[in-house]
């Protein structure tokens, strides 16, 4: 297994989905078996990303592959100097990682699909944008440059645009579609605004470049000022695809799409996106930047759990919840704790997308309901989905045991040792709190799906357990979200491969002022500690996570069970009434059930907001601009008048005077002319007398 | 007993020029023209002989108004012919009548 080998091998996973794609775009609808092809490459894809990941994390574990080659070379330019684009692929273990997660998540949902989309019309078409949105996420793993970035990001979204609105008969979903497409779009302005600052700096947009001219010194604007400006605009573009606060409205709209597609592009791949962006574009984070970052985090966290509370849709609870986890993961990366945000990245993947895929489940066996208000007790009419539902549920709730206890415990280690370590423990309140909301509301729709009285009878009557190809991703998903994946001990991620070999921190390349305190590494401070290896990264922040780490297990697994005790004595044992509550704090509830208003925001300011300022421009249109034009025509028309009087009057005088000139003298002179011989000849004679008496 | 000079001829021959001109001017009949056209022709061999008398030409004044003579009477010919072809046309030979020239 060489290098090249490997680089031909991710290759060869990256192209084939496309491949998928264009033969179903250009051949499904005439050939109705296609879709298995789709299925087969996908397949294909997840076994060559096993091997792929096998042979990369064995032999090469702490080379990163490169193989790049130069697209475009202008050389050298006036302003702009010298303008190569290089093309590229960067393998790493995290992107060989999130590779074989990506392919895991996106062959299961490609195999669900098969039984949730069974019947719809554009059957193979929904196969293809699969394909094309498989090819586009692969692609921003594996691409080592900034500007191969944006083109994935860009197809990325456009592949969730049209998953989104793949009913687009249905206004609401093409509506959601344009909304998500919009907004990401002003997230995408400030990560282009950000990769051109980095271009104009440095020339050239490849990472491991940018970082080393990071390294040595080199700024944007040559002060850190704009190092941290950079980095915030390249957040931009995270937080729109990522549905950060404040971009976040999207993602509960896009709910319309297929559930499937929610499961894999909405939960557990392309918003993950964003998350991964940022630990790629880590090093050159400055920690300014850091901390904006880990306030969004906190904030996009915190917010969208507490309006999962209160929601009844099942699909727009699970949404709330993916915004509020890829929260936690953006937070996770704004205190430093890179490679707890990359595991949190992957374990979600795989536990939210089986939450989609079961709760696709649920819906397809009630008939396309998605209000939990009416389900209920479909515990015994569909075992596997409930007890699968149940494993999703407590990865998510961070209950031992699981992937997700693992990766969230490691989070809040980390917010616990930032607040230890710089007095700010804003972070780490907000991460526990969000751990018991989060635990709350997930089993509450647990029980409002699955415990209880069937509330639509009819419907209940006709549920019934879904087929295996819709069964079989549930089983595989839930054995991924079990903690021996990741770790042998179920209490300690770090001491899985994962975490203690595969996945290490970057070298930071911000200059040392601009850092986190505690990330700084100055010769004196190091002595204090043990050097084992190489240091890259701030061993005493590692020291404070491995002294937070008793304290966060205790706290977190006794707020997610405190959740779960709540959500049980509110629906299962209706000890509480959540009526009678919501009853008491009505405004809570209100700002919680109507979102936080942050639709009706955005709707009365920034949409109403471009309404009237369209409104104004098209009033200067119509008053200033066609003023000016119908201005100028009256000026032009009035001047022709003018023009057109003097042309009658004074041109054609002159050359009407001219012509009854020519008659005058015509008609003196015609006289002469009379036919008579006769009188010409007198004319003659009387001239030649007249000419003799002259030249006498 | 007057003598003879050029001056004589020449007043001779300019009398029947004006004389020549006057019928051409005034006749309304087209024959009449004609006529005036040779008292005009004559008048131009008086002058003719009258060089050829005084001046010196010598012969060649009398040959000149030989050709005149010659002439006069080839013109007179298709001169008729013309005027004949007018009556054919006009049914007259008016001259005042016959004013399709200036067409």
């Amino acid at each position: 297994m060489t290098e090249t080998l490997l680089v031909k091998i991710a290759l060869v996973i990256l192209f084939l989905p496309l491949i998928g794609f264009i033969v179903n775009l250009l051949f499904g609808k005439r050939f109705k078996w296609l879709y298995r092809f789709e299925n087969s490459i996908l397949i294909i894809d997840f076994l060559l990303a096993a091997i792929l990941a096998y042979f990369k994390l064995t032999n090469f574990t702490n080379q990163t592959i490169i193989s790049e080659f130069q697209w475009i070379n202008l050389g050298n330019l006036p302003v702009i100097k010298t303008f190569t684009v290089e093309l590229g692929i960067l393998m790493d273990n995290v992107t060989v990682l999130l590779i074989l997660a990506v392919t895991i998540v996106s062959m299961v949902v490609h195999i669900f699909s098969v039984g949730y989309m069974e019947g719809d019309k554009r059957f193979n078409r929904y196969f293809s944008y699969l394909g094309i949105f498989t090819f586009s996420m692969l692609g921003i793993v594996l691409t080592h440059n900034l500007l191969m970035m944006y083109v994935f990001w860009e197809l990325v979204g456009l592949s969730s645009y049209l998953l989104i609105g793949f009913w687009y008969e249905k206004k609401s979903a093409s509506d959601a579609a344009k909304k998500a497409f919009l907004v990401n779009r002003i997230g995408d302005i400030g990560m282009f605004l950000g990769i051109l600052t980095l271009y104009l700096t440095y020339h050239t947009f490849t990472f491991e470049k940018i970082f080393y001219q990071v390294s040595i010194g080199h700024l944007p604007f040559g002060s850190e000022f704009g190092l941290t400006l950079a980095g915030l605009l390249l957040l931009c573009g995270a937080i729109g695809k990522s549905a950060q606060f404040p971009l976040h409205v999207w993602l509960p709209d896009a709910m319309e799409g297929p559930t499937p597609v929610s499961a894999l592009i909405h939960a557990a791949t392309m918003v993950a996106a964003g998350v991964y962006f940022l630990i790629r574009i880590f090093p050159l984070l400055s920690g300014d930047a850091l901390l904006v970052i880990a306030s969004i985090g906190a904030i996009s966290a915190f917010i969208p759990a507490t309006i999962a509370v209160t929601q009844n849709d099942i699909k727009k609870v699970l949404a709330y919840s993916t915004i509020s986890q890829l929260g936690y993961m953006v937070m996770a990366v704004g205190v430093g704790a890179y490679t707890f945000a990359f595991f949190h990245l992957i374990t979600h993947a795989f536990f939210k997308a089986g939450l989609f895929l079961g709760s696709g489940s649920v819906i397809k066996a009630m008939h396309h309901e998605q209000d939990m208000r009416n389900m209920g007790g479909l515990r015994k009419k569909m075992p596997l989905t409930y007890v699968t539902f149940i494993i999703f549920s407590l990865a998510l709730s961070g209950i031992p045991l699981t992937s997700g206890f693992l990766s969230k415990d490691g989070i809040l280690a980390g917010t616990f040792a930032f607040g230890s370590l710089t007095g700010n423990w804003w972070f780490a309140a907000s991460g526990f709190l969000v751990a018991f909301l989060t635990a709350f509301y997930m089993f509450r729709a647990v029980i409002l799906t699955f415990h209880s009285k069937p509330r639509d009878k009819e419907k209940y009557e006709h549920a019934k357990e879904s087929s295996f190809v819709m069964a079989m991703p549930l089983v595989v998903l839930s054995a991924l979200s079990l903690f021996f994946w990741y770790s042998l001990n179920p209490f300690n991620p770090e001491e899985g491969k994962l975490l203690s070999t595969w996945v290490k921190p970057p070298e930071i390349s911000v200059p040392q002022n601009a850092r986190y305190d505690f990330m700084k590494t100055n010769t004196e401070k190091m002595s204090t500690y043990k050097i084992e290896e190489e240091i890259t990264y701030s061993p005493e922040y590692t020291e404070a996570i491995h002294h937070a780490h008793l304290p966060t297990l205790i706290t977190s697994s006794s707020l997610a069970l405190l959740g779960i005790l709540f959500a049980f004595l509110f629906y299962q044992w209706k000890l509480l009434d959540p009526d009678r509550l919501a009853e008491k704090i009505k405004p809570v509830y209100l700002l919680s059930f109507n979102k936080w208003y942050f639709d009706e925001i955005y709707y009365s300011t920034f949409v109403a907001g471009t309404i009237g300022l369209s409104r104004l421009i098209a009033l200067f249109d119509n008053k200033i601009v066609d003023g000016m034009v119908n201005g100028s025509a009256f000026i032009t028309r009035n001047f022709s008048a003018f023009t057109g009087k003097f042309d009658n009057i004074v041109v054609d005088g002159f050359v009407n005077m001219t012509a009854y000139f020519s008659g005058l003298f015509g008609l003196f002179f015609r006289r002469f002319q009379n036919g008579k011989v006769q009188s010409y000849i007198m004319f003659a004679v009387f001239s030649i007398i007249i000419l003799l008496y002259i030249f006498k | 007993m007057i003598h003879i000079s050029l001056y004589h001829y020449l007043i001779v021959s300019s009398i029947l020029f004006c004389l020549g001109i006057f019928g051409i001017i005034t006749r309304k009949n087209a024959i009449m023209v004609l006529m005036g056209i040779e008292l005009i022709l004559n008048s131009a061999n008086i002058n003719f002989v009258a060089f050829a008398k005084y001046g010196n030409l010598g012969n060649s004044g009398q040959l000149a108004a030989l050709f005149v003579i010659i002439l006069a009477a080839a013109e007179a010919a298709i001169a008729m012919a013309i005027v004949l072809n007018i009556y054919k046309t006009f049914t007259n030979i008016n001259v005042d009548e016959i004013d399709t020239l200036k067409d």
